[in-house]
């Protein structure tokens, strides 16, 4: 791509940049970010992960991260029966205690997602409404590396069959590589091609990959240039790459977002996904959630976590709460 | 089962107190002199929690008399005793010492925190494992003074006669006895008389390591038992850690008397942020810098210089950022902001506030809920400040920041060093050759770059000009207990 080619016209960005969206121009604006100091970052994350959360805090801690849970199954090994255990368990986390809230949504492979749709039947919704939605990951996920028509047609399919939700890779060898117009016009194709039948558009949540970005400096270009193409949400990690979600690169992504808040007065979703396995861990991303944007974004449009094995570990936390005894973890469902 | 309700706010954090059952403390504390406590014969006074303003116990007071007695048990225990003991030696009792209070953490955090006012994440996060690094670092030079670079056979002065402030009681008591006692002195040492609750503590810790009587003598008092102390005619080694009028008056005193002198006295720091900063880690080592420990820091980060380009957008995302610092029970474990230390400092810091405003400053402060009882002072910044202004040239020694601009790197340069202190500064740039360029150009003894408050017993501390003389910490720290030895 040439510098001066122009580039699609998302919103946001001729807004924030003005009517010469080009590459340089949104290569001007992504370099002229603040840097990052890492080691004040980490420090910064480390110190909201020594909050102490108890007692009352602790119980509504542990309800809201179940009702921001993604629950993922994203394996090649996936089959309807896998899905469709994985709904039932979405629906009622744990068997022996009704008052469970809901997870927010079911996070599959773009095949499934016609399983999962009927697997769901009444309760496939709104998670503001008490009902689940279904997230489709596409664009040749987790790679990335396919043609723009494959990762357009690829969205298509699972917005026709009933996703809500379109969880996209970006293209990290044209990030590295500076093609960030390229990174940018992807997500522009992808976004429209979540736009359904009646006009509206399913939620795109924009993957960075950000253990593959390797710096924060990246980190937080990418996460402007995913806001800027119309993403949804920002979300880390497909959970393939390790490192995942980490508190910092989490806690940078808020900050992205509290700043684009500033200044639009628009609220974009963060989803960490990967890695976060224990309450705990769980319980310092709502507090990093909390001091950064503000308690408001406790809420399944505004904020999830991508994760399998931590619902099990809430649900244990949960029952130690209620019961006043420790459970085990014969005492909660596989899935 | 309990019902799950959400609380009013989530921010709102439930409490979560650090518990003080760990704490055993008596109702009265005598003077530690030569092993044992022992009555005073001043009048005994109270120490109260500033948080509530209740009595935690009743301080023995050190007259004249009390100071000759601990005196004379110093220069027992050198002459006897510690002189005649090898590096190694010394050192086993340092690490003994190290060890004890990494066992004792606990403890010592709650009591340095009822005392003093500050957080007990601070105390237990910071404070504490300081005082044992200081040990543990110390305690490893003892046995290696010949190899320090400090000359060869290196000599102990003899009694050490030390004075603390009540910001970091013990870590300023572990500054101060650590090296002295490796160097091979003795010491007689006196606490802040509003915190003198963690020492006494670290008293019952040196009778655990079975440290030599007389080694370290803590006596308990007000200014006059200091000023006793100093003047005292059989110590060869004056450090002070203050004021810088009390420093002053030591000085004189101490003038001619071949007294060996240390003095750590006050500060009005330059933190500097220019525009190419990282700006969010900037705001949180502003935040750092002058709202740690409640501002109670003489390198403290109290005047802030921002590039003017920057000024608005820093300005907003510190107020954004102050708005979620939490003030309150010292002892609970989210807790950012603790009790001022006493009235007389509270007083100190609302005179000197009022003053800023009256001078044209524009005063905002955080929006948090004070407490009804104990002593406490909401984060405050002054913006619009002059580098006239009394509130940028005075230490408040408070949380109170006063937030100057600049142009050019010439100018940041020339109005951090237009100050009679010079103890610290800060610099804030993501371009390394600036921030070595600005910090060879700094006038202070210890400059941070992106990042501020970070201490190391490693690492040197000390003033230029009215800040006081001479080095704490590291091998430099050593030259000032030892014979013909300069830092």
């Amino acid at each position: 791509m040439t510098p001066s080619a122009a580039l699609a016209p998302a919103e946001r960005a001729l807004g924030l940049i003005g009517p010469d969206l080009t590459e340089k121009s949104l290569r001007l604006h992504l370099e002229g970010l603040s840097g990052i100091d890492a080691v004040g970052l980490e420090e910064r994350a480390a110190a909201l992960g020594t909050r102490s959360i108890k007692t009352t805090s602790k119980a509504w801690a542990l309800d809201t991260i179940i009702r921001l849970v993604d629950l993922t199954t994203l394996e090649g090994a996936d089959t309807d029966g896998k899905v469709r255990s994985l709904v039932a368990k979405a629906m009622n986390p744990d068997a022996s205690d009704p008052t469970v809230p809901r997870v927010a949504a079911v996070c599959v492979y773009g095949d499934m997602v016609p399983t999962a749709v009927d697997a769901l039947g009444s309760a496939h919704g709104d998670p503001d409404e008490g009902n689940i939605s279904v997230a489709a990951v596409a664009t040749a996920f987790p790679s990335g590396r396919a043609s723009l028509a494959v990762k357009t047609l690829d969205t298509a399919e699972a917005v026709a069959a009933g996703a809500d939700e379109i969880d996209m890779v970006i293209d990290r060898g044209a990030f590295l590589s500076g093609n960030y117009g390229l990174v940018f016009d992807q997500i522009v194709a992808v976004k429209e091609a979540c736009r359904r039948e009646d006009g509206s558009y399913a939620h795109l949540k924009v993957i960075l990959e950000t253990g593959e970005l390797n710096t924060y400096d990246n980190v937080r270009r990418a996460s402007w240039l995913a806001i800027l193409a119309g993403g949804d949400f920002i979300k880390t990690s497909t959970g393939k790459v390790s490192p995942a979600a980490t508190l910092p690169v989490t806690l940078l992504m808020l900050e992205v977002v509290r700043d684009w808040h500033r200044l639009t007065g628009e609220r974009i979703g963060v989803k960490p996904a990967g890695g976060i396995r224990t309450s705990k861990d769980a319980i310092k991303y709502l507090v990093t959630v909390a001091e950064t944007v503000g308690e408001e974004w406790l809420q399944p449009h505004l904020f999830r976590f991508g994760a399998s094995s931590l619902l099990n570990d809430v649900l244990l936390q949960r029952q130690k709460l209620t019961t006043g005894r420790y459970s085990g973890p014969d005492y909660v469902t596989i899935d | 089962m309990t019902e799950i309700v959400k609380p009013h706010r989530f921010l709102d954090y439930a409490p979560a107190p650090e518990s003080t059952s760990i704490l055993h403390l008596k109702k009265s504390y005598g003077l530690f002199i030569d092993g044992e406590f022992v009555k005073g014969h001043g009048k005994p006074f109270l120490t109260v929690a500033p948080a509530t303003e209740e009595k935690i116990a009743e301080i023995a007071n050190a007259n004249s008399k009390d100071v000759d007695t601990a005196v004379a048990a110093a220069r027992r225990a050198y002459d006897r005793t510690w002189s005649k003991l090898s590096g190694a030696d010394r050192g086993k009792y340092l690490f003994r010492i190290a060890r004890l209070v990494q066992e004792r953490a606990r403890e010592l955090a709650v009591a340095e925190s009822i005392d003093n006012g500050k957080p007990i994440k601070e105390s237990r996060d910071v404070d504490v494992p300081l005082v044992a690094a200081w040990f543990f670092y110390y305690a490893g030079w003892a046995d290696k003074l010949d190899y320090a670079g400090l000359g060869p056979n290196p000599r102990a002065l003899g009694v050490a006669a030390q004075v603390i402030p009540w910001n970091f009681p013990l870590l300023m008591l572990a500054w101060k006895i650590a090296p002295a006692l490796a160097a091979g002195n003795t010491v007689v040492i006196k606490p802040a008389e509003t915190t003198p609750l963690s020492s006494l503590i670290l008293a019952e810790i040196f009778q655990q390591a079975e440290l030599p009587a007389g080694v370290v003598n803590i006596i308990t008092g007000a200014g006059d038992t200091g000023q006793a102390l100093v003047n005292h005619p059989d110590v060869n080694k004056v450090a002070f850690t203050g004021s810088t009028a009390v420093g002053r008056a030591i000085a004189k005193s101490v003038a001619g008397s071949g007294k060996k002198l240390t003095l750590e006295l006050g500060g009005k720091a330059a933190n500097i942020v220019f525009d190419d900063a990282p700006i969010d880690q900037a705001v949180e080592g502003i935040v750092n810098g002058i709202f740690f420990n409640q501002g109670h820091v003489c390198c403290a980060g109290s005047r802030l210089l921002v590039q003017e380009n920057v000024h608005d957008e820093v300005v907003d995302r510190l107020k954004l950022r102050l708005s979620t610092l939490r003030l309150g029970d010292p002892l609970d474990k989210n807790t950012d902001i603790g009790a001022i230390n006493s009235r007389e400092q509270l007083e100190r810091i609302r005179e000197l506030s009022d003053i800023g405003e009256r001078e044209g400053a524009e005063r905002w402060t955080a929006p948090c809920v004070i407490p009804d009882k104990g002593f406490w002072f909401a984060p405050t910044i002054f913006t619009n400040v002059s580098t006239s202004s009394t509130i940028a040239r005075e230490e408040i020694f408070g949380p109170v920041l006063s937030v100057l601009t600049f142009r050019t790197p010439a100018e940041a340069i020339a109005k951090a060093n237009n100050t009679p202190y010079g103890l610290s500064a800060g610099i804030w740039s993501e371009k390394g050759s600036r921030i070595l360029a600005v910090a060879d150009q700094l006038r202070a003894g210890v400059i941070w770059a992106n990042t501020f408050n970070r201490f190391d017993p490693a690492s040197p501390f000390g003033g230029y000009k009215e800040s006081g003389y001479g080095r704490e910490g590291g091998r430099h720290g050593l030259a000032a207990y030892l014979q013909g030895a300069s830092w």
